[in-house]
């Protein structure tokens, strides 16, 4: 017999009105309703145009990797708003609170804050962006057609979209954990943390965990076995190499985090005691699995850029890139390495001085394969001739960012040093200074070297060159105060300040983040003006850098099926080689062409995954128990389908390729 | 280092094939890295069993739970299970479908069984009020084996679907080789559970 | 986990090349090597269970070694015997992506250890015997 109140609680769980937090925080409140508005503005928009049989065929159930390479770009730049809002938000919070002033963030509001702004922009927007950069580029430049596994790359894209929805849910609907971004026990357990925070952060985490796990699997067996023929290991591009070794990175990292994180929700969910303080748990054991996790992690995000930096380099110096096998060697001794030096995230939590030594020197060993990285571009920048194009302009940013925060970074390896620096805000600028200047400006400076492969068209310098400098300059204004803050002694996470002396440093600090939100601005603006002068800035050739690898030897856009023959590969620099020796393009012979089809199985399932955890977070145990069989039932059914792939046929092929046989013809 | 070279040795050398190119199968070697990858998952359960496994809380211990004769029928029932999939796969390759069927569903009973005594085990644990709750051994404990035999779960039910659809499209190369990734899949199950009746079960009664 | 149901969803449209990548597959065993392999899979099971379960050895910490050796041994057995590992298969790769999971897995194992033993002695001065009695 089922009271009303116990059918409620049955059907709602936890969920109540008064976990809408938006209707008694007017924050929270204004965000809603532009969230809403804006919402209702781009459906009706869609609707308007009839875009929605558009998108679901040509874009949502997609296989090809090109698109979903592009997808997974634009969930990223969305979750980048997201995350350099709550930047601003803690920003001004720092630089009003001091002393009688208690800012307008309070403290319950304020920690949510942080803990979203590290988890957004390190899952989904950092992650997001390297996948679907490497998504795009990859197969185009080792000339293949698509991925080893097309519906899983579809499907991978659609659980990291999912875990964003789950975390995007949690502003409105509840609270986010207020733990900091690894939710560390015993905060993150279900003695401090009872409410919904900690486990809209666990299963968001968890959901897109999925997701890049498999997407991982797909990238290393696609760079292992899609290779055009000629293809050895040693003349792969170097960007494919370092998505090669952060695929490995991910696959040999990601199953920890998802592990660590099922012991803290059994911790939570079922009262086990791994990470308790009470029954022989030991929340230690957590900081200890979590960060041999988080530091391959920290070198998943960077190798990518590392990649795109030196195709970029060669690329505007018109020059072979120097020492391309020390390239290579130094990523994979960064990929092994960086399994070996996690405990420098917690020297003070008592290790004693062996431990700390040993994880201290293999911390600073891992510089010595970065430096060689730098000297490497710097070398091949050395007597080339160098075009100050956008991409080169945030490779060079990169490269003087880059090198100051990697001191910094060898300075806090130093076991004593840290006992010192750590959780203070001089660890803050560090990691920002690698991350903004490394990852960041790398992964910009991608966007803006593959623009006109992805869509045709240049993207306009001038806007391009606005928001590298107000990044760029932001990032010293916003940053630089930091690291004088925490040699001082000012801890991470504070949200109120008595000393009035700090409060000047916080100033500058806020004036960075408002330049690097006008760097923001003129991206996005960048973004609007390339589109509208999108035909004075057409690319016909393919080639609008006169670069070197494989995929600029197609047009741009490529055709669905990239490359109407599988090219030959003599040299890791192989469009350069085959410019060089007189390559003609193949005008006739085409064949039909064996391509994957799409499905709506990915957004099912996603979509399936969300309710699993709506369910779990809010102790909706039917919902969780519906969505969980109707994610193993529509897999299955999913199973049952062996038709998954057709041919294009000749004709179509013919057509395509002999409309930019006219387009290279006009254009000569 | 190779542009000289290249120019010497090819002089009008073919960028294209014009032939139909057919990349390798990338399926068993995708599905080889995705269980290199469970593998590591289960390095993390067997790394918290190894580090809280001996925090009892003043608790039971292995010696006072564990039964090592159920434990050896469990261990015979999964390592049955492993030859008589070997056994299928044998007759795949002969390509003899009910062959293949009655092998299956000879493993998938004994895959059974052993779901089976492991959840007798645990109700039985849980009854003598050595729960997961109880302390970090035990939350260790069943979360080791929990996810071992979770697997086995998902394997039973991935071995019936895969049994209809032989049954349905015959052994046709789809079919073949979802059974070998399958047979991977089993086998390694297989592997993780020497570790878990070597460190948990035996060197646990050990004390 | 959601991701264990999907594993047969892991075709692609690809692969339906007949007949060409068939040598390439993994190398197939034989009744033969399926047979050596379970005969030794139980000698290498039953060994252990015994030296537990008859308390053979005086000496319980050589007993742990010589089960742990045993296990070492067996799961080789299973990977060449049931699972056809060898350096040749996929062209080394699965030779090379074991071999890299097998240093990660030490890795993860030895270190979780020593690091946790270190911060158990130093943040947590007691005995072991302390840890198994206290509440």
């Amino acid at each position: 017999m089922f009271t009303n109140s116990n059918l409620l609680e049955f059907i709602f769980g936890r969920l109540s009105w008064d976990s809408l937090a938006f209707t008694h925080e007017p924050i929270l409140l204004v965000t809603f309703i532009g969230v809403v508005l804006g919402g209702l503005a781009v459906v009706g928009a869609i609707s308007y145009f009839r875009l929605w049989g558009y998108l679901w065929n040509e874009w949502f159930t997609s296989v090809d990797h090109k698109k979903i390479g592009i997808m997974y770009v634009i969930l990223s730049l969305v979750m980048l708003l997201r995350g350099f809002a709550d930047a601003v938000m803690m920003r001004t919070q720092q630089a009003m609170a001091f002393g009688a002033n208690e800012g307008y963030l309070p403290p319950s509001h304020y920690d949510q804050i942080f803990t979203a702004h590290g988890v957004i922009m390190i899952f989904f927007f950092a992650m997001p962006i390297v996948t679907g950069v490497m998504n795009f580029v990859v197969p185009l430049q080792i000339g293949a057609r698509d991925v080893s596994f097309p519906f899983l790359n579809n499907f991978s894209f659609w659980m990291t979209a999912a875990g964003a929805a789950i975390i995007m849910l949690s502003l409105f609907v509840g609270e986010f954990a207020r733990t900091g971004w690894l939710a560390y026990p015993p905060l993150s357990g279900a003695d401090y943390s009872p409410g919904v925070g900690v486990d809209y952060y666990i299963w968001g985490l968890q959901v897109a965990g999925v997701g890049t796990t498999l997407s991982g699997i797909n990238l290393i067996a696609t760079i292992v076995k899609m290779r055009a023929p000629g293809m050895t290991m040693m003349k792969m591009p170097i960007f494919t190499w370092t998505s090669l070794c952060t695929n490995v990175l991910i696959v040999a990292s990601f199953p920890i985090l998802t592990a660590t994180l099922v012991l803290l929700t059994l911790d939570r969910y079922a009262g086990t005691n791994f990470f308790t303080n009470d029954l022989g748990g030991n929340p230690m054991m957590y900081v200890n699995l979590i960060w041999i996790w988080g530091h391959p992690e920290v070198y998943i995000l960077i190798l990518p850029a590392f990649g795109i930096f030196s195709e970029i380099v060669s690329t505007f110096s018109g020059k072979r890139l120097f020492g391309y096998a020390s390239m290579v060697y130094a990523t994979v001794v960064i990929t092994i390495l960086s399994y070996l030096v996690w405990l420098h995230h917690f020297f003070t939590m008592g290790s004693g001085a062996s431990v700390n030594a040993f994880f201290g020197i293999t911390t600073m060993i891992i510089s010595i394969p970065t430096g060689a990285k730098i000297f490497n571009w710097l070398f091949t920048m050395y007597r080339g001739r160098i075009r100050y194009e956008v991409p080169m302009l945030w490779t060079i940013g990169f490269m003087v960012t880059f090198v100051i925060g990697g001191m910094t970074g060898v300075m806090l390896a130093v076991p004593p040093a840290d006992f010192v620096l750590h959780n203070s805000l001089f660890l803050i600028a560090h990691f920002h200074n690698v991350i903004i200047g490394g990852v960041v400006f790398g992964l910009l400076a991608g966007v803006n070297f593959w623009f006109p492969k992805a869509f045709g068209y240049k993207l306009d310098p001038f806007w391009g060159k606005m928001s590298f400098w107000f990044w760029l300059i932001g990032f010293y204004f916003a940053f630089m105060p930091l690291y004088v803050l925490g040699l001082m002694g000012v801890t991470r996470r504070v949200n109120h300040f008595e000393d009035p002396s700090l409060q000047i440093w916080f100033v500058i600090a806020a004036f960075g983040a408002f330049l690097i939100a006008l760097g923001i601005g003129s991206f996005l603006i960048q973004l609007v003006v390339s589109y509208l002068k999108r035909e004075e800035l057409r690319d016909l050739t393919g080639d609008p850098w006169n670069a070197r690898t494989l995929e600029w030897s197609t047009s741009s856009p490529p055709p669905e099926y990239n490359y109407a023959f599988t090219p030959v590969i003599h040299d890791h620099d192989s469009w350069y080689d085959m410019k060089r020796r007189g390559y003609v393009r193949p005008l006739e012979g085409f064949k039909p062409i064996h391509m994957p089809k799409g499905t709506g199985t990915g957004v099912i399932l996603s979509g399936l995954s969300v309710a699993f955890a709506v369910g779990m977070i809010w102790y909706m145990w039917w919902l969780a128990a519906l969505a969980f069989l109707g994610i193993i039932v529509v897999s299955i059914a999913h199973t049952f389908n062996y038709k998954r792939d057709y041919y294009i046929p000749a004709e179509t092929v013919v057509e395509t390729e002999n409309a930019r046989t006219k387009q290279l013809a006009e254009q000569a | 280092m190779s542009e000289n070279q290249a120019a010497v040795s090819a002089e009008n050398p073919q960028f294209y094939l014009t032939e139909d190119h057919h990349p390798e199968n990338s399926t068993m070697l995708g599905f080889w890295i995705y269980l290199m990858s469970d593998c590591l998952m289960f390095a993390v359960l067997f790394a918290t069993y190894a580090v809280l496994g001996r925090n009892y809380a003043a608790g039971p211990a292995p010696a006072d739970l564990f039964d090592l004769q159920l434990v050896a029928i469990n261990t015979a029932m999964l390592l049955f299970s492993s030859i008589t999939y070997g056994f299928a796969m044998l007759r795949m390759e002969k390509g003899d479908k009910s062959g293949t069927l009655m092998w299956l569903a000879i493993t998938g009973l004994f895959g059974l069984a052993f779901l089976g005594i492991e959840l007798y085990e645990f109700s039985h644990l849980i009854h003598e009020g050595a729960g997961p709750q109880r302390s970090a051994f035990l939350s260790a404990f069943f979360t080791l084996v929990g996810t071992h035999g979770l697997h086995v779960t998902f394997g039973s039910i991935w071995l019936v679907t895969l049994m209809v659809q032989v049954a349905k499209h015959g052994l046709i190369e789809a079919n073949r080789r979802r059974l070998m990734c399958l047979s991977m899949f089993w086998h390694f199950l297989d592997v993780i559970w020497i570790g878990v009746f070597s460190l948990v079960y035996l060197i646990g009664v050990l004390g | 986990m959601s991701s264990h149901p999907q594993a047969p969803a892991q075709e692609s449209a690809h692969n339906t090349h007949h007949g060409h990548s068939h040598g390439h597959e993994a190398a197939h065993g034989s009744f033969k090597s399926y047979m050596t392999g379970f005969v030794l899979a139980v000698i290498l099971t039953a060994i252990p269970f015994w030296l537990v379960m008859a308390d053979v050895l005086d000496n319980k910490a050589l007993t742990a070694g010589i089960v742990m050796a045993f296990a070492a041994v067996q799961v080789v057995v299973h990977m060449v015997y049931f699972l056809h590992m060898n350096s040749k298969s996929e062209g080394g790769w699965t030779m090379l992506a074991m071999i890299f999971t097998i240093v990660i897995v030490v890795i993860a194992l030895s270190g979780s250890l020593w690091v946790m033993h270190h911060l158990n002695t130093n943040m947590m001065p007691m005995n072991p015997e302390m840890m198994k009695n206290m509440p």
